[in-house]
């Protein structure tokens, strides 16, 4: 580890924490039909989307119909997704040529898109035509994320208001956050990255003799536009299939800064839309702060790994940290610190490759997704994760002081335990089975690039990542047969809809709840107790169901490793 | 609480049944009340299968297995175990509540009069029935007297055997069935019939029989089965994972792992906690209608606190005597001591011990004074004394002022002093506005001073309501007196609120709005008046003295009809739900330790390297238990035995302090969560060298 790497490191969590006032404020104000200085260009734009679709702003709904709304849009992205996939070859903007997406494969992207998991087992450049990047993936991004968004903001709005019935209108939020939050930012994004050397065109491939006189084809595409909301929308899904390790999607140190902070850009601003909505900032800061220390905990562990190497290369006389699978022009830090970011939100870009990194640096991320993408988290996602997390924390520890466990003067009751205990159980339920099924079938194991430990840590890693709506690939597993395509597509599923279901059905319970005012009895959800105690909660939680799993996988590979034994 | 009552956790006469119980209670309809233990019962016998097969076909590691499976087996009986106990401490008051149910005969009046009656068992009778009870007579059942006035001695219900007076009309008007009437006789309405009486519902209450369980401990209950089933996929997905790492795993084993990783220690106590919780208000004389009443209890962020006899001593006080001028403090105090000889009053009493201990004048005696008595009477608002010619007179002031000009028309004595009368007005004045009561004497016409009355505020009271504040309750006093008498008591006794010239509307309102404010009010009441607040309050604990009223309206009783109770009740409550959540989190806490003796113990056989013995996962073994057998071994019998270590503690409850909630979470985290992580450490580390030492693995 060099003071360098930490110094970037540090700069990086700054910046983060810098822009979270001034985007929670922004996000506070549209979410809250507050006028914005955007409302004179994009509020006609508003009203006439809702004119066409027959929506109001002040509808309100119900829970079940706000998640009847969420079911219905999601239904609807996969049929459109699915068939643009395999319609490609007859529609329009495919210079390329692309011809129509394998049935499964295709089953696999439309879940992948919609879900926010942005899941690739296709490589961009080699099975997608422009139309079915832009219109339907590009697309997708900015959706999926918007509903996160929306989720999250209803969740907020339980807490917030009291002995009421509705938690808002799932359309009018979806089409607020789109216009008034992603579809700005991109537009300046891609703007950026345009500048910084991003290719941005609907033109063809380009052919190009290189120095031996080969032809290389290079590709080319709307390249900027789909990486500003790749990663301001924690999607994660490349253009290209080297994802961010390639120079055209992230050429230099400074558009690997900015994908960076925008991966945690909206995710870290609503703890602040959430302090902001329930009437006191520090309840959203002590949320990001428990994000926070878990955050440098794992860049630390992993940094560490990394930087320490593999004693079995340095028994070759080779010195230093552990550089395969990682580009120069990022090195060790900032390698580190994408890898953690990206699996901490459920981004899931990458710009080294997660398989080449040591047994512990792998197991950061992996363990980052496990936690169910609480740190920061997918936008939305991550939010509403944690606060599953947060109720079982009050629940044990408000009953430690002697009351009816109360989070922001809202009782929590049976039926909110229930609901967060569904949506954490069902995470480990879709990662653990489904790993063990694939890790003993002759076709699981078939796509497996190593043997022992590690081939194990690489579909441990993908289930997790399916089921967390990560899309990030350890690497070496080849996901395209049938049995990941489908596998991989219903993990997915589970882990987006069986989260959504509970944590709106908990703003329904909550939002008719009775606010009960705080006294010397209600301990303080806003200081460092509390923060250490919703850490503790979650490592334990989590650490105590993915610990059999986790040492048969990457614990045994690192103790191996310090043996001198390899896979 | 009396000491004597609670130390005794565990006595022979509780500890024998249970253990009966504890097998009692493997009855499957009973277990499945308790998912955790359910489900450790289920793997048990899917293990006890097993093993039976394992013997009949040969193979396998006999001793081992059957060790395991006695542990698995223990693990539940010690729970149910846990379970018999607190039903046990319940069931011996039962059963001396039992004989006060004995079958009485009962005289059912047939006539509008108390002539005529016939004798029936006293289980016939129905509600509205008009009973005579007469002197010796047990009372059949519960119910309101309609007429007469008798002393009933009521130790059968609440322990205390002073007689207490039962009559018709008033607030104390209702009897219960099992207390025997001492003399005179009173007509009976029965209010409840055979089977639903108050002795009854104590009886099922303090069996545990009626219990349901509780909001709070169902909310944790599904918290233990989604932990439950989050280790369900911990275990079930191993032996997948050992296959492909070339290994394999024996269902034995598996079923160690899961049962200990399970939350069993909470799972095994969660019933004897909430039994033990309503059982410490019974002790405390307390009955709690329901498990929820006690739980809200721990919730209450208002106490309505009536002023008399629950911050202020029941009755006011002498505490100084003001002369009038020209008259000296010790003429006065004579006086008003010789006026108070006779006055057995608690006001009169006072003024006689305070006129002995400030001024040394010692009590004399009537007979020898030639003296009479003049007794207080409702025209002449005064009482007083008359010696060899000379009257003295104690009482209201205007009674006394009028008294005075009256004797002086009637030319017995010299005209007051109008300076005397101005300054005798005045000093009443000042201490009125203290919140105190002036009393005036007189002698002979002339006017003496005043004796300051006041309401003494309880001792330590004020300390009560600072603890309270720390808890984060608000107090509020309730007063009939008037609003500056009662922001002066209110000042002194430290109470957040008061509510003066209160009526029972305004008390109604007051919880109401406190409701409306989400907070959960608590008050205690015993007149008929109070029912309707005692019943829109969350805790309503009404005065075993009171009224059937009142009675049916609270959701508790106090047997003592003492209202300061009221601040226990909430300390129970809260240390109940205080219990539940330490003994979750150091259930939860304690799955690290036996993760680092089980998972080493069946996975350090994978990816052994050529030369070695184990493989690379024998690192985690921490513990450096000796082998793979003893450490589940261990860790099983530690997750066994820490139940029966921790039912003392869930009987006892973990003890609330008043310290504020921050560092009462810290303390509790610190206590339970941290030492839920060491302690298993340290007890595997034991249990692993002693059952190597002797060979049993």
């Amino acid at each position: 580890m060099t003071l360098n790497g930490w110094l970037q490191i540090l700069v990086y969590c700054g910046i983060v924490v810098l822009l979270v006032k001034p985007l929670g404020g922004h996000m506070y104000r549209v979410f809250n039909g507050d006028r914005t200085f955007l409302s004179p260009v994009l509020g006609p734009i508003e009203r006439g989307l809702y004119r066409i679709s027959g929506t109001s702003e002040r509808e309100e709904q119900h829970w079940t119909s706000y998640a009847a709304g969420i079911m219905f849009f999601s239904l609807a992205s996969f049929l459109v997704l699915y068939f643009l996939q395999r319609l490609q070859g007859v529609l329009p903007l495919n210079p390329a040529g692309m011809t129509a997406v394998e049935p499964n494969l295709a089953f696999n992207t439309a879940v992948s898109f919609p879900t926010n998991t942005n899941w690739q087992n296709y490589g961009g450049e080699s099975t997608m035509s422009y139309l079915v990047q832009m219109a339907g993936l590009t697309v997708q991004n900015f959706m999926s994320a918007a509903v996160g968004i929306a989720i999250a903001v209803a969740l907020i709005r339980g807490f917030a208001r009291a002995s009421v019935k509705s938690i808002g209108n799932f359309w009018v939020d979806m089409t607020r956050c789109t216009l008034y939050i992603l579809l700005p930012l991109c537009i300046v994004l891609t703007l950026v990255y345009v500048w910084l050397g991003m290719p941005q065109t609907l033109g063809p491939y380009v052919d190009a003799t290189t120095l031996e006189g080969a032809k290389q084809t290079i590709a080319l595409g709307p390249v900027a536009s789909q990486v500003a909301i790749k990663m301001l929308g924690t999607n994660g899904g490349g253009f290209f299939n080297a994802n961010s390790a390639h120079p055209f999607e992230n050429p230099d140190a400074i558009s690997n800064l900015i994908q960076m902070v925008s991966i945690f850009a909206l995710g870290a601003a609503l703890t602040n839309v959430f302090g902001r909505m329930v009437g006191n900032q520090r309840q959203g800061w002590a949320i990001l702060a428990a994000m926070g220390v878990l955050f440098i905990a794992g860049v630390a562990v992993c940094y560490w790994a990394e930087a320490s190497g593999n004693p079995l290369v340095h028994a070759l006389g080779i010195d230093g940290g552990n550089m395969e699978g990682k580009e120069t022009r990022f090195g060790i830090a900032l390698s580190v610190l994408f890898a953690v970011i990206t699996t901490a939100a459920s981004c899931g870009a990458v710009n080294a490759m997660h398989d080449s990194f040591t047994a512990l640096g792998g197991l950061i991320p992996m363990v980052n997704m496990q936690l169910g993408e609480v740190i920061v988290g997918g936008v939305g996602a991550g939010f509403y994760g944690i606060m599953m997390f947060i109720v079982v924390a009050v629940f044990v520890s408000g009953l430690m002081v002697g009351r009816t466990p109360e989070y922001l003067g809202k009782k929590i009751e049976a039926k909110e335990v229930k609901m967060a205990m569904l949506a954490i159980l069902c995470l480990p339920l879709a990662m653990l089975i489904f790993t063990a099924i694939a890790v003993v079938l002759p076709t699981g194991v078939a796509s497996m690039a190593n043997a022992g430990p590690h081939g194990f840590s690489e579909v441990l890693y993908a289930y997790t990542s399916a089921a967390a709506n990560n899309g990030s690939a350890f690497g070496g597993l080849t996901g395209n047969t049938p049995w990941y395509n489908i596998t991989l597509g219903i993990t997915m599923l589970m882990g987006r809809f069986l989260v959504i279901i509970p944590a709106l059905a908990i703003a329904g319970s909550l939002v008719a709840k009775k606010t009960v005012p705080a006294s010397a009895g209600t301990f303080p959800t806003d200081g460092p107790l509390f923060v250490g105690l919703l850490v503790g909660v979650i490592l334990i939680v989590v650490g105590l169901t993915f610990f059999p799993a986790l040492a048969i996988g990457p614990i045994v590979e690192h103790l191996a490793m310090i043996n001198g034994q390899t896979f | 609480m009396s000491q004597s009552k609670s130390a005794v956790i565990m006595d022979a006469r509780i500890l024998w049944p249970a253990i009966g119980g504890a097998f009692r209670k493997l009855n499957p309809r009973t277990l499945i009340r308790n998912p955790v233990m359910f489900v450790v019962a289920v793997v048990s016998l899917l293990t006890s299968v097993l093993f039976l097969r394992d013997l009949v076909t040969g193979g396998g590691d006999f001793g081992f297995t059957l060790q395991i499976i006695v542990w698995l087996w223990f693990t539940v009986l010690f729970a149910n175990f846990a379970e018999a106990v607190a039903e046990g401490r319940g069931k011996a008051q039962a059963d001396s509540l039992r004989k006060a149910r004995t079958e009485t005969q009962a005289k059912l009046l047939t006539s509008e009069d108390r002539t005529k009656f016939k004798l029936v068992p006293g289980t016939s009778l129905k509600v509205g029935d008009a009973v005579l009870v007469e002197a010796g007579d047990i009372i059949p059942s519960d119910g309101e007297v309609i007429e007469g006035v008798a002393s009933v001695n009521e130790a059968a219900i609440t322990g205390e055997s002073a007689p207490v007076i039962r009559e018709s009309g008033g607030d104390r008007s209702a009897v219960t069935g099992g207390t025997q009437v001492l003399s005179d006789w009173i007509r009976v309405r029965i209010t409840a019939a055979s089977g639903h009486t108050f002795l009854d519902r104590m009886i099922s209450l303090v069996e545990g029989a009626a219990r349901q369980k509780t909001p709070n401990e169902i909310a944790l209950n599904i918290l233990l089965v989604g932990m439950t089933l989050i280790f369900v996929l911990a275990t079930a997905t191993i032996p997948s994972f050992a296959a492909y790492s070339g290994g394999y795993i024996s269902v034995t084993v598996l079923v160690a792992l899961f049962v200990t990783l399970i939350p069993t220690t909470i799972g095994a106590l969660l019933s004897a906690i909430g039994i033990a919780g309503m059982d410490r208000l019974v002790r405390f004389n307390v009955l709690a209608m329901s498990g929820r009443a006690v739980e809200a209890a721990g919730d209450v962020d208002t106490l309505l606190l009536d002023k008399t006899g629950t911050i202020t001593l029941g009755n006011r006080q002498a505490t100084e005597f003001r002369p009038v001028k020209g008259v000296t403090e010790q003429e006065l105090a004579d006086a008003a001591q010789l006026a108070s000889l006779a006055d057995e009053t608690p006001e009169g009493r006072s003024i006689v011990v305070l006129a002995k201990e400030k001024y040394g004048i010692r009590a004399r005696d009537m007979a020898t004074l030639h003296a009479t008595f003049v007794p207080f009477t409702a025209q002449t608002r005064m009482s007083g004394v008359d010696i060899d010619g000379s009257s003295i007179r104690k009482g209201a002031v205007d009674s006394v002022l009028a008294h005075v000009s009256q004797s002086t028309r009637a030319g017995s004595g010299a005209p007051p002093a109008s300076d005397a009368v101005r300054d005798l007005q005045a000093i009443a004045e000042e201490i009125a506005k203290s919140g105190g009561t002036p009393l005036a004497v007189e002698r002979d016409g002339r006017l003496l001073g005043v004796v300051h009355l006041k309401d003494i505020v309880k001792g330590g009271i004020r300390e009560r309501f600072a603890e309270l504040r720390k808890m984060g309750i608000r107090t509020v006093m309730i007063t009939g007196d008037n609003p500056m008498t009662a922001a002066a008591i209110a000042a002194e006794a430290g109470v957040d609120d008061f509510l003066a010239q209160a009526t029972p509307e305004d008390k109604l309102k007051l919880i109401r709005d406190e409701q409306a404010k989400g907070k959960l009010v608590a008050m205690c009441g015993d007149g008929t008046n109070d029912a309707p607040a005692l019943a829109q309050a969350d805790v309503g604990v009404a005065m075993n003295t009171g009224t059937v009223a009142a009675r049916e309206a609270g959701n508790m009783v106090d047997l003592d009809s003492d209202p300061t109770k009221l601040i226990e009740i909430v300390e129970i409550g809260k240390a109940l739900l205080m219990t539940r959540g330490s003994l979750t989190t150091f259930s939860i806490a304690n799955d690290v330790a036996k993760y680092f003796a089980i998972i080493p113990a069946m996975f350090a056989v994978f990816y052994v390297a050529p030369g070695q013995t184990s493989g690379p996962l024998q690192a985690l073994n921490i513990m450096h238990l000796a082998t793979p057998q003893s450490a589940i071994l261990s860790a099983i019998i530690f997750n066994a035995l820490i139940i029966i270590a921790l039912i003392p503690l869930s009987l006892r409850g973990v003890k609330y302090r008043a310290i504020g909630a921050g560092a009462l979470l810290s303390r509790n985290l610190l206590v339970y969560g941290l030492g839920g992580i060491i302690v298993p450490f340290v007890g595997i580390k034991l249990i692993d060298m002693i059952i190597t030492a002797i060979g049993l693995a």
